[in-house]
């Protein structure tokens, strides 16, 4: 059994929520380098160096790279020899998101109740999504999302008759009904299989891995690549004002599902996906 | 096209404008985002006058985060304006004559701005940083309770945008796909 005290977690959360709000990672900073060169519009070139010369005026700087600086979405992974004292885990994280949002300048955006509304001040609470893993570490990753692209997801219970044609097609409606509105280029996270509520979380798990990686399984490798393929030859482009770049990557993640079922969802990010892990 | 623009933004400005043309916009403008919206049609409703004067003035569907010490605002990039759809009508028809945004609209809206001679301007969705640098002046100047939702009056000096729907109902979300797409063939 080894002893975290949960002060440390506070420490990483509010650091995490401060950097990964003015640091972009490395992997979307590469692919949209990667992007740039590919790019054959000439409205959409113009697009994608602002982009750059933004990413790189709020690292120099230290100012958020985008105003929606997000719901603080917290991924803790838990080893089951950790025991935490000193406070509760959650508490903890909250108050990592709390400090981390009020020293770094960043925009308050949670609404304490979602019908009758009214901003919690402080950006709490936190998104948090635990796994117990075996060992003895805590790896926590924090990934602070915008709601112009969160708003563009969607999911659907698709039958196992619908196929794999009918997992493409549902994802590619997706895409093409966002449009310019989730700020193209954009990540595509994909979840399929699991049941309702576990499809929507491998989606949004989806978009932690970075967007220069492929899936480990050769088949979900290829089907990436040809989603891709097949986004970017949709024509919305950089902002949708027309171009190639209309996303940087699309994640699979997948999960066993039921003999009668085929959930996919689809979580939408864009160009400022953020996401930041420590490991303590 | 590019137009160099002094504010308020007039009929007569406005209807020059085309989808697809660059402007730089110097002058006020003013913020206001989803709550500030449904506050001002209340204020309306009830006959109250509105925090801002509509009568050619341009609404920016942005809230900031916070200003560093030093700094005038925060990062200051554009919303999603299609989640004020449901008001841009009446805004535009009681005077206000550019929105500034990212993000499609509705027919209604489009049809208000060709009604109206407005204009949809689009800035750089997720450029809040190299945004901010044009804002040179902000006043808090209604619904403090509302936080990063609060009416802010903005002194902006060039600010750069684009003309995606004018007043002839031309839409460069339609137009730059297409002209991309035929270019690539």
């Amino acid at each position: 059994m080894r002893e975290i005290d949960v002060s440390r977690i506070t420490e990483a959360v509010k650091r995490m929520c401060i950097s990964s709000n003015y640091h972009l990672p490395a992997d979307i900073r590469q692919a949209i380098g990667t992007a740039l060169a590919r790019e054959d519009g000439s409205i959409a070139r113009g697009i994608l160096e602002q982009l750059v010369e933004n990413e790189k005026m709020a690292s120099e700087r230290e100012i958020p790279i985008c105003q929606d600086t997000g719901m603080a979405c917290v991924f803790l992974e838990v080893g089951q020899d950790v025991h935490f004292t000193g406070g509760n885990l959650y508490d903890a994280v909250h108050e990592g998101v709390r400090l981390g949002y009020t020293e770094g300048y960043l925009r308050k955006s949670v609404e304490r109740d979602p019908v009758r509304r009214g901003n919690t001040g402080d950006n709490t609470p936190a998104m948090i999504t635990t796994d117990i893993v075996p060992g003895d570490r805590l790896k926590i990753t924090v990934a602070p999302k915008g709601f112009g692209s969160e708003n563009m997801g969607a999911l659907k219970m698709l039958k196992p008759s619908a196929g794999l044609e009918g997992i493409k097609d549902f994802i590619l409606e997706t895409v093409e009904q966002a449009g310019p509105n989730p700020c193209p280029p954009i990540v595509v996270g994909v979840g399929i299989g699991g049941n309702f509520d576990h499809v929507a979380l491998l989606a949004k798990k989806a978009l932690l891995r970075p967007v220069t990686t492929r899936h480990p399984d050769p088949f979900y490798a290829a089907l990436e690549e040809e989603l891709l393929d097949r986004i970017n030859a949709l024509g919305i482009g950089p902002q949708g004002f027309g171009g190639r770049t209309t996303a940087l990557g699309v994640n699979i993640e997948t999960l066993p599902t039921h003999i009668a079922g085929m959930p996919c969802a689809v979580n939408i990010s864009c160009h400022v996906t953020r996401h930041e892990t420590e490991v303590i | 096209m590019e137009h160099v623009i002094q504010l308020p933004m007039t009929k007569e400005t406005a209807s020059k404008l085309r989808a697809g043309d660059q402007v730089l916009l110097s002058g006020v403008i003013y913020s206001a985002r989803d709550a500030a919206h449904e506050r001002m049609a209340e204020q309306i409703e009830k006959g109250i006058p509105l925090p801002f004067d509509l009568m050619d003035a341009v609404i920016y569907y942005m809230g900031p985060s916070p200003a560093k010490p030093g700094q005038v605002i925060g990062s200051a990039g554009p919303t999603t304006a299609g989640r004020m759809d449901r008001w841009a009508p009446q805004m535009i028809a009681l005077g206000a004559r550019g929105m500034i945004g990212k993000g499609k609209r509705s027919r209604e809206v489009a049809e208000a701005i060709r009604e109206h001679q407005g204009v949809y301007l689009g800035a750089i969705g997720g450029a809040g940083a190299l945004l901010s640098q044009h804002i040179i002046k902000s006043e808090l100047i209604a619904y403090e309770d509302l936080g990063p939702e609060a009416i802010r009056k903005l002194t902006v000096k060039d600010f750069p945008a684009v003309v995606i729907i004018d007043c002839e109902g031309n839409d460069l979300y339609v137009i730059g796909r297409k002209n991309y797409l035929e270019q690539r063939k």
